[in-house]
C-alpha cells in the first residue's frame, strides 16, 4: 500500500497526483482502470481551463475601468452589441467543448464495455454485508464457492457477474475498474484485469443498510501458474484437522448452530447462507475486510460479532471460555 | 401622476378614487389586515406572513439538518470512531439529505417566491391565499412529523432516496421508512400548492403594463420553478405511495420476485429527482439576477437570452435523469443518450452564467455583502458545474458514482448554486423584510468565513472520493488512508458552521438594532422597492402602472398608478396573461382558520395511515367536512 497524508499547503493538483492507494482510481493496475484514469484527467484538464477562463473574466469583469454612469439606464447601444457578440461566442465555444467531450466519453465508453472472450468468469453475489464468489467451469467438479476474496491471473481478462441476494449493492474495486451495481433479479457484467500482481481492496458502493461500511472484497493478483494453483487447492475439500486441538475445534463446530449458515466441504457442514469457509485460513480478511484474518481475530468475531459489525447477520453464539481457542485453531488451519 | 381609471362596479362602494391619500393607507391596512391574537395568527392569509413563517420555518430545518451534517463530520474526523454507532449514523445522514432535499431545498425558493413575487409583480395579495396558508401549515406538520419520529428512534435511515428493496417491507421492517414516505407526501402537497399559486399569481396578477418581457428575471425564474415542481413532484409523490403501499398493503410494485421492479423506483425517484436540482438552482439564478442587477447599476444583460436559458433548463431537467442510475448496468447507447443530455444542460447555464460576468462588465458594481456572496456562488457554482460534466460521462461515472466526489460536486452545486446566492438574498431582502438593514461588517466577516469553511470543508472530499472513499459510510479503517482527508474536512465544516453563527447573531443583532432602511435602500429596481419596507398589509397604496422593466429606475419621479379599487374590501387587478391588460376586479379572499383546520385533518389521515389503512377511511370524510367547511359559499357580491 502506497499511501501518502495530504499536506495542507501543496497545491489541490500535486496532492492529487501524489497520492495513490490500494483502493483509489488514480491508481490505475489495469486496462480498464488506465482508461478510466486517462478519461478522468482529460476531463479534469479541460474543464480547470474552462474554470479558470471563466474565473479570469469574471476578475477582469470587476477589476477593469467601468464605464461613467450616473442613471442605470443610461446604456449605449455599442458595447451592447459587443457584449453580444462575446457572449455569443462563449456560449458557442462551451458547445464546442460539450461535443467534444460527449464524443471522447462515447470513445471510452464503447472500448470499455465492447467486452470479448475471457477465460474466466466468476458470479459474485452481493449479501448483506459480505460478497460470495463463485468460479464456474464447464467442469461442475471444479466449481467453487469462496467469499470476500477473489484471485485473478495477471494480465487476463475476467468477466464478473454480479446478482444480489437481497438488496442493491455495488461492486467496485476501483484500482481495476469501474463499479457495476448488483441488482436483485438482474444479471450485469463487469470485467476486470489487473496488469501486474498485487493486492487491491474493494467495497459496497450502494448504501445497503447497518453494515454497508464493512463490506469490502479483496482482489489478489497472480501469475497465473500461482493463480493455478491456488484454484486448485481452493477447488480441494477442507483437509480433515490431524492435532487433538483442532479436532476439538471441529467438534465444537459441527455441534454448534454454526453449521446451519455455513459450509466447509469435506465435512457435514453445507450451510448456504453465510460464507463458505472451506478455506478461510487462506484468506487475508475476515468479515467482508472487517478485520486481518489470523487466530486472535477469529476467536474475537466469533465471541463478539455483533460488537465488530453491529447488525451483521452472524449470531452470537454461546460457547465455553475454553471452547474458543479450538474452534479459532480449526478455522485458521482451513488453509 | 398619470393615473389608468378602472370601471367601478354598479353598486356603490367606496373606490380609492373617493379617499384622500392621507386616509387611503390606514383604511386599505384594515381592510387587509390580519387579526390579532393565536386564532388571528392562525387565520392570516397575508403572503407576507405566511412567507415569513416559511422562510423562518426553512431557516429552522437548515439547522436541524447542519446539526446531522455535524453530527457526521464529527464521526469522520477518525477513522474507526466510535462516537456513532451504524444505527445512528444512518439516521443522521438519512435526515440530513431528507431535511436539506425535502425540507430547506424546495421549500426556502418557494418561501421566497411567496414572499416576493406578489410584490415584484405589483400586485396585494398571493393567488389562492388560503391554499397557501394551507401549504405552509402541511409543510410544517410534515418536517416536525419526520423529526419527531427521529427524536423517537424511528427516524428514516434509508437514505433521502429510499432505494427499494433495502426500503421495502422485507429489509425495512418497522415504521422508519413509513415515516419517510409520508414526509414525501406532506411536503410535495405543500410544494405543489405553492407551484399552483406562483404561476396563477404571475399570469393574471401582474401590475397592469407588466407585459411578458418586463416581468422581473426574478419572476421568471420563480415561474419556470413551479412549472418544474408541478410536472416532476407528482412522479415522486407516486413513487412514494407506490412504496407505502407496498409496505402497508402488500403489493408488490416493486418486488421482483413477484413480477415488480427495483429499479422502477429508481427511474420514478430520479424523474423526480434531477428535477429538483434545478427546483433548488433555479432560485438561486433569481436571486442572483435581482442582486447583480442591483448592485452592477445596470439592468442584466441579456434579458431574453436568460428567460430562454431558464425555460431550456427546465425542459432539459427532464431529460438526465437516467444519469444516477449508470452503474445499474442500462443498455450502453441508452446511456450515452443521458450523457449527450446531461452536458447539454451546461449551455443554458453557461449562458446566464455569461450574461451575468457581462452585466459586472458593462455596470458600475457595489461591493456590498448581497454582491458578495453572489461573486462566491461563481466561484463555487462554476467548479461544481463542471465536475457535473465528469458525472455525465458514463466511464468517469462508474469509478466516482456513489462515493465523496459526488458528494462534494452537489455540495458544490448546491452550497454554491443554491445556498451561497440564499444567503445575498437574505442580505439583499432583510432591509424589505424587517425594515431595518443587516450589519454589513459583520456580512463581511459572514462571506469570508463561509468561502473559506465551505471550500475547506468541501474539497478534500474531491480527493476522498477518487482515493475510493464510497457514500454513507459510518465509519472507514485507518489503513484506507482518508483521516487526513476527513480530518482537514471536518475542521472546514467547522469554519462552515461558525459563519452560519456569525449569520444568525447577525439576523437576531440587525432585528434589534440595525439601521432603518427606508423603502428603497439600495436604489433598487423592482417594484418591492416600491413601497414601505417592511410592506403594508395591502402591499401598495396604488397598485403601480408598469412602463418598463426596471420601473423605479425608469420612473424617477413618482410611479404611475391605477385606481378604481375598492377599499373596504379586498380586490385584486386581474390582467390579460401576455400584455397585462387590466381586464377584472377580483376579490381576494378574507382571513378564516379553515385552511389549518384542514391541514390538521389531512395531517392526522397521513400520520394515521402509516398505522393502518383505516385512516384513510375514518379521515377521507373528516377532510370533506372541513374542506367543505373551507370552501362553504359566502353571501358576498361574487358569488350571487
Amino acid at each position: 500500500m502506497r499511501c501518502c497524508r495530504p499536506a495542507l499547503l501543496t497545491p489541490p493538483l500535486l496532492l492529487l497526483t501524489a497520492c495513490s492507494g490500494w483502493q483509489s482510481s488514480l491508481d490505475p493496475q489495469g486496462p480498464q482502470a488506465d482508461l478510466l484514469a486517462g478519461l478522468f484527467w482529460v476531463f479534469t484538464a479541460v474543464l480547470s481551463a474552462v474554470w479558470l477562463l471563466t474565473m479570469t473574466a469574471l476578475v477582469v469583469a470587476l477589476l477593469r475601468r467601468h464605464p461613467a454612469r450616473t442613471e442605470p439606464l443610461e446604456l449605449n447601444t455599442r458595447p451592447e452589441r459587443g457584449m453580444a457578440r462575446t457572449v455569443g461566442a462563449a456560449a458557442a465555444l462551451t458547445l464546442v467543448v460539450v461535443v467534444a467531450l460527449t464524443v471522447v466519453s462515447y470513445g471510452a465508453q464503447r472500448a470499455l464495455f465492447s467486452g470479448g472472450e475471457a477465460p474466466l468468469t466468476l458470479k459474485v453475489k452481493g449479501h448483506q454485508w459480505w460478497w460470495e464468489v463463485t468460479y464456474e467451469d464447464p467442469g461442475p467438479s471444479r466449481q467453487f464457492t469462496t467469499a470476500n476474496e477473489i484471485h485473478v491471473p495477471v494480465g487476463q481478462p475476467v468477466h464478473v457477474k454480479l446478482e444480489s441476494a437481497d438488496v442493491i449493492h455495488s461492486f467496485w474495486v476501483p484500482n481495476l475498474a469501474g463499479k457495476m451495481d448488483a441488482i436483485p433479479g438482474r444479471e450485469n457484467r463487469l470485467v476486470i484485469q489487473a496488469s501486474k500482481e498485487g493486492v487491491f481492496r474493494g467495497q459496497c458502493t450502494e448504501f445497503c443498510g447497518w453494515q454497508h461500511a464493512h463490506m469490502a472484497i479483496t482482489v489478489v493478483a497472480h501469475s497465473l501458474e500461482d493463480f493455478e494453483r491456488w484454484r486448485e487447492s481452493q477447488i480441494s475439500a477442507a483437509e480433515p484437522p490431524d492435532d487433538p486441538v483442532r479436532k476439538r475445534g471441529m467438534q465444537i463446530f459441527l455441534s454448534r448452530p454454526c453449521v446451519m449458515c455455513h459450509q466447509i466441504r469435506g465435512t457435514p457442514a453445507a450451510g448456504k447462507v453465510a460464507p463458505d469457509l472451506t478455506h478461510i485460513g487462506s484468506r487475508l480478511h475476515i468479515a467482508a475486510g472487517t478485520l486481518p484474518n489470523g487466530r486472535g481475530n477469529l476467536a474475537a468475531w466469533i465471541v463478539d460479532p455483533q460488537g465488530i459489525k453491529p447488525g451483521a447477520h452472524m449470531p452470537l453464539i454461546k460457547l465455553n471460555a475454553e471452547e474458543v481457542e479450538p474452534l479459532a485453531r480449526y478455522l485458521e488451519g482451513l488453509k | 401622476m398619470s393615473e389608468t381609471a378602472l370601471r367601478p362596479h354598479e353598486n356603490k362602494e367606496t373606490l380609492d378614487t373617493d379617499v384622500t391619500d392621507g386616509e387611503l393607507p390606514a383604511r386599505l391596512a384594515a381592510t387587509w389586515g390580519t387579526a390579532g391574537g393565536l386564532i388571528g395568527a392562525l387565520s392570516t392569509v397575508d403572503h407576507k406572513l405566511i412567507g415569513r413563517r416559511y422562510i423562518v420555518t426553512g431557516f429552522f430545518f437548515l439547522v436541524l439538518g447542519g446539526l446531522a451534517a455535524v453530527a457526521m463530520r464529527l464521526q469522520l474526523a477518525r477513522p474507526e470512531n466510535s462516537l456513532i454507532g451504524p444505527d445512528l449514523y444512518n439516521q443522521i445522514f438519512t435526515m440530513h439529505g431528507t431535511t436539506m432535499m425535502f425540507l430547506f431545498g424546495v421549500p426556502i425558493g418557494e418561501a421566497i417566491a411567496v414572499y416576493l413575487v406578489p410584490l415584484m409583480v405589483g400586485t396585494r395579495n398571493i393567488a389562492f391565499p388560503r391554499l397557501n396558508a394551507f401549504s405552509y401549515y402541511v409543510y410544517l406538520f410534515g418536517g416536525l412529523m419526520i423529526w419527531i419520529a427521529f427524536a423517537l428512534n424511528v427516524g428514516a435511515d434509508n437514505g433521502w432516496f429510499s432505494y427499494v428493496p433495502l426500503a421495502g417491507p422485507e429489509f425495512s421492517p418497522g415504521k422508519r421508512a413509513d415515516f419517510w414516505a409520508q414526509m414525501v407526501t406532506f411536503t410535495e402537497v405543500a410544494a405543489l400548492a405553492v407551484a399552483v399559486e406562483i404561476v396563477v399569481t404571475v399570469l393574471k396578477l401582474r401590475a397592469p403594463g407588466m407585459t411578458l418581457d418586463r416581468i422581473p428575471l426574478f419572476v421568471w425564474a420563480m415561474f419556470v420553478n413551479a412549472f418544474l415542481i408541478i410536472f416532476a413532484m407528482p412522479a415522486v409523490m407516486l413513487a412514494s405511495s407506490l412504496l407505502i403501499l407496498d409496505r402497508l398493503l402488500d403489493t408488490h410494485f416493486f418486488n421482483q420476485a413477484e413480477g415488480g421492479d427495483p429499479l422502477l423506483w429508481q427511474h420514478l425517484f430520479w424523474f423526480f429527482g434531477h428535477p429538483e436540482v434545478y427546483i433548488i438552482f433555479l432560485p438561486g439564478t433569481a436571486f442572483v439576477s435581482a442582486i447583480i442587477a442591483t448592485f452592477a447599476r445596470r439592468p442584466v444583460f441579456g434579458y431574453p437570452a436568460i428567460v430562454l436559458s431558464l425555460i431550456a433548463t427546465g425542459f432539459l431537467s427532464f431529460g438526465l435523469w437516467v444519469h444516477h442510475m449508470f452503474t445499474t448496468g442500462l443498455p450502453q447507447l441508452g446511456a450515452t443518450f443521458f450523457t449527450a443530455s446531461s452536458m447539454m444542460i451546461a449551455i443554458p447555464t453557461g449562458i446566464q452564467i455569461f450574461c451575468w460576468i457581462a452585466t459586472l462588465w458593462d455596470g458600475r458594481p457595489v461591493y456590498r455583502t448581497p454582491l458578495l456572496f453572489v461573486l462566491g456562488f461563481f466561484f463555487i457554482f462554476v467548479a461544481g458545474g463542471l465536475s457535473g460534466i465528469m458525472l455525465a460521462s458514463v466511464p468517469i461515472d462508474t469509478q466516482v458514482h456513489d462515493t465523496y466526489f459526488v458528494v462534494a460536486h452537489f455540495h458544490y452545486v448546491l452550497i454554491g448554486g443554491a445556498v451561497f446566492p440564499l444567503l445575498g438574498a437574505i442580505y439583499y431582502w432583510f432591509p424589505k423584510f424587517t425594515g431595518r438593514m443587516m450589519s454589513e461588517r459583520l456580512g463581511r466577516w459572514h462571506f469570508w468565513l463561509a468561502i473559506i469553511g465551505f471550500n475547506v470543508a468541501f474539497f478534500p472530499m474531491h480527493l476522498a472520493g477518487l482515493r475510493g472513499m464510497p457514500r454513507r459510510v459510518y465509519t472507514y479503517p485507518a489503513e484506507m488512508g482518508w483521516d487526513g482527508l476527513n480530518l482537514v474536512s471536518t475542521l472546514g465544516a467547522t469554519l462552515f458552521v461558525a459563519s452560519f453563527l456569525l449569520f444568525l447573531f447577525n439576523v437576531a443583532a440587525s432585528l434589534r438594532d440595525g439601521e432603518i432602511a427606508g423603502d428603497n435602500p439600495w436604489d433598487a429596481s423592482s417594484l418591492e422597492w416600491a413601497t414601505a419596507s417592511p410592506p403594508p398589509p395591502h402591499n401598495f397604496d396604488r397598485i403601480p402602472f408598469v412602463t418598463s422593466r426596471e420601473p423605479l429606475w425608469a420612473e424617477r419621479q413618482a410611479l404611475p398608478v391605477v385606481s378604481g379599487l375598492a377599499v373596504d374590501k379586498r380586490e385584486v387587478v386581474i390582467t390579460t396573461a401576455t400584455r397585462a391588460l387590466p381586464d377584472l376586479k377580483e376579490s381576494s379572499p378574507d382571513p378564516t382558520i379553515w385552511p389549518f383546520v384542514s391541514a390538521i385533518a389531512v395531517g392526522a389521515v397521513f400520520i394515521g395511515s402509516i398505522f393502518t389503512p383505516w385512516a384513510v377511511a375514518w379521515g377521507a370524510p373528516l377532510a370533506a367536512f372541513v374542506i367543505i367547511a373551507w370552501f362553504w359559499p359566502k353571501s358576498i357580491e361574487e358569488d350571487k
